[in-house]
C-alpha cells in the first residue's frame, strides 16, 4: 500500500500550476458554449429551411463532425488550421477554434429538436399576425426552443467541460494539464490525478445538481 | 498543399521503402500493417468495454428501479461518481492510481485497465438509460407480475426487462456507437489503437491528411457496422403492434 501524501499542494503550487490550466478550461468551455450555440442555431435553421441547398451541407457537416471521436476532430484542426491560414498556431487558440466548430454539430441537434418541439399553430399565428420569417423564428419560436431546451443544453456544456480535457492530444494547457505537470515535478502523480478527478467531479456534479434543479422551475405548464 | 500521397500507407515502417505488395514481409510491416492492427485494437477495446458496461449499467440500472432503498443509493452513487469525471481523468486513474493503490493490479496490462476505465464510464449512461426504459413501462406491468406471484426477480426477468430492453435499443445503439468514438482516448495511455496510430503515422511520414483520413474513416465504418448490427437486432426482436422498433 502506498502512503498518500498531500501535503505538497500549498497555495503556492495551487496558483503555480493549476490556476492557470483552470482558467483555460473554463475560457474553453465558455467560448465553444456561446460560439457554439450561435452557429449551432444557424446550422439548425439551415437543416429545417426546407431548402436543399441549405439542408444538405448542414446535414453534411454535423453528421461529419458527430461520426468522428473529438480527438481525431482536435488532431484534424490541428493539422489543417496552419495549413490553410500559413502560419503555425498555438495549441491553445487551436482548441478554441476546434471546440466551437465540433460543438456547433452537437448544439444544432439540441436546437433542432427543441425548434420541432414548438407547436405548429405557433408558427402559423406568427404568419397570421404579419410577421416574417426572420420576426416568427426570432421572436416566437426561437424564444420557446431555447426555453424547451436549456436544461439539455447546459447537461451538453457540462459534457462539454469535461470533453475540454481532451486537449491532451496536442498539449494545450487545460486544467488536467495543470495536475499532470505538477504531478510529475514533485513525483507525485498518484496524488495530482486523484485531486484532479475529485476537482473535475464537484464542478460537474454540483453543475447537473443546479441544471436538475433549473429543470423543475422552468418547466412550461402546459 | 501538396498533393496526395496514398502510396505512404504501403511504406515499410522502420526503412521507409515501398512494399510491392503493400504488406511487410520478413518481419518488418508496412503502415498498412500497423493501421489494420490499431483497428484491431480500436475494436477489441471497443467491444470488450461494451461488454463490461452493458452488464455493470444494467445491473446498476435495475437496482435503481428496485424498492429497496439502500440498492438505489448503490446505483445512484455508481452512475452519478463514473458520469461526472472526465473519461481521460477516469483512464489516468485507471493507468496511475488504482495499481499504486491496490498491489495486485500491478501486473495488469494496461489493455484490461483501459477497457474497465471505458466500460465503467459507459456503465453510468447505460444505467441511466436501463433506468429510464424500466421506469417508462406502465405501473402496472410490476404490479402485474408481482400479483401473479412471480418474486421480485422474476417479474424482472420475465415481465419488466424484456420489454425495458426492446423500449432503449435505439439508445444503446447510439451508446455503442460513442463507445468506439471514446475509445480514441486509449491512446494516452499508450494502447496502439487508432488514435496514437495517427499521431504516430503523422509524425514520422508527414502525410497527416492521408494517415487522419484512413484512420477517421475507419471509426466511420466501425461505428456504421454497429449501427447496422443494432438496426437487425432491432427489427429481430420487435414486438408486432409496437410503434417503435421500426426499420428504415
Amino acid at each position: 500500500m502506498l502512503a498518500l501524501d498531500f501535503a505538497f499542494f500549498t497555495p503556492d503550487v495551487i496558483s503555480g500550476y493549476i490556476v492557470k490550466g483552470f482558467i483555460f478550461s473554463l475560457q474553453l468551455t465558455i467560448v465553444a458554449m456561446l460560439g457554439g450555440i450561435v452557429l449551432g442555431t444557424l446550422l439548425a435553421l439551415m437543416r429545417l429551411s426546407g431548402k436543399t441547398w441549405l439542408v444538405m451541407p448542414a446535414a453534411a457537416y454535423v453528421n461529419t463532425m458527430r461520426s468522428v471521436p473529438l480527438v481525431m476532430v482536435i488532431l484534424w484542426f490541428f493539422l489543417l488550421i496552419p495549413l490553410v491560414i500559413g502560419r503555425p498556431l498555438g495549441a491553445e487558440t487551436s482548441a478554441l477554434i476546434t471546440f466551437t466548430l465540433f460543438e456547433a454539430a452537437y448544439y444544432s441537434e439540441i436546437m433542432r429538436a427543441g425548434i420541432q418541439s414548438v407547436s405548429r399553430g405557433q408558427v402559423a399565428a406568427g404568419y397570421a399576425l404579419g410577421m416574417s420569417y426572420r420576426q416568427t423564428m426570432g421572436l416566437v419560436v426561437l424564444p420557446q426552443a431555447f426555453r424547451n431546451m436549456l436544461p439539455v443544453l447546459l447537461t451538453q456544456t457540462i459534457i462539454l467541460f469535461q470533453d475540454t480535457s481532451l486537449v491532451y492530444a496536442i498539449g494545450a494547457y487545460d486544467l488536467l494539464k495543470g495536475f499532470e505537470i505538477a504531478g510529475k515535478n514533485f513525483n507525485r502523480p498518484v496524488e495530482t490525478y486523484l485531486v484532479a478527478a475529485v476537482l473535475y467531479f464537484i464542478i460537474s456534479f454540483s453543475l447537473s445538481m443546479l441544471v436538475r434543479k433549473l429543470q423543475q422551475r422552468i418547466a412550461i405548464v402546459r | 498543399m501538396s498533393s496526395w500521397d496514398w502510396q505512404v500507407f504501403c511504406k515499410e515502417t522502420t526503412s521507409g521503402d515501398v512494399a510491392p505488395s503493400c504488406f511487410g514481409s520478413g518481419g518488418d510491416i508496412t503502415y498498412l500493417d500497423w493501421l489494420l492492427s490499431a483497428w484491431g485494437w480500436t475494436l477489441s477495446v471497443s467491444v470488450l468495454a461494451l461488454l463490461v458496461a452493458l452488464l455493470l449499467g444494467s445491473l446498476m440500472g435495475i437496482l435503481r428501479t428496485t424498492p429497496h432503498r439502500g440498492l438505489v443509493l448503490l446505483g445512484n452513487a455508481w452512475t452519478e461518481l463514473f458520469r461526472n469525471i472526465p473519461l481521460l481523468v477516469q483512464i489516468f486513474l485507471w493507468y496511475h492510481v488504482v495499481p499504486a493503490l491496490i498491489p495486485p493490479l500491478r501486473d495488469v496490462p494496461s489493455f484490461v485497465l483501459v477497457v474497465m476505465g471505458l466500460g465503467l464510464f459507459t456503465s453510468a449512461r447505460i444505467s441511466e438509460q436501463v433506468r429510464a426504459g424500466i421506469q417508462s413501462l406502465a405501473g402496472g406491468q410490476r404490479m402485474a407480475g408481482l400479483a401473479m406471484g412471480f418474486t421480485l426477480p422474476q417479474t424482472y426477468r420475465h415481465v419488466l426487462l424484456p420489454m425495458a430492453y426492446r423500449i432503449i435499443i435505439p439508445p444503446l445503439t447510439s451508446e455503442s456507437m460513442n463507445i468506439i468514438k471514446n475509445s480514441s482516448v486509449a491512446f494516452a495511455v499508450s494502447i496502439s489503437e487508432l488514435t496514437l496510430f495517427a499521431l504516430q503515422a503523422q509524425e514520422e511520414t508527414s502525410r497527416g491528411v492521408e494517415v487522419y483520413l484512413a484512420v477517421s474513416g475507419l471509426y466511420f465504418i466501425s461505428a456504421f457496422a454497429i449501427n447496422r448490427a443494432a438496426l437487425f437486432i432491432e427489427n429481430r426482436v420487435r414486438v408486432p403492434g409496437m410503434i417503435g422498433g421500426g426499420g428504415h
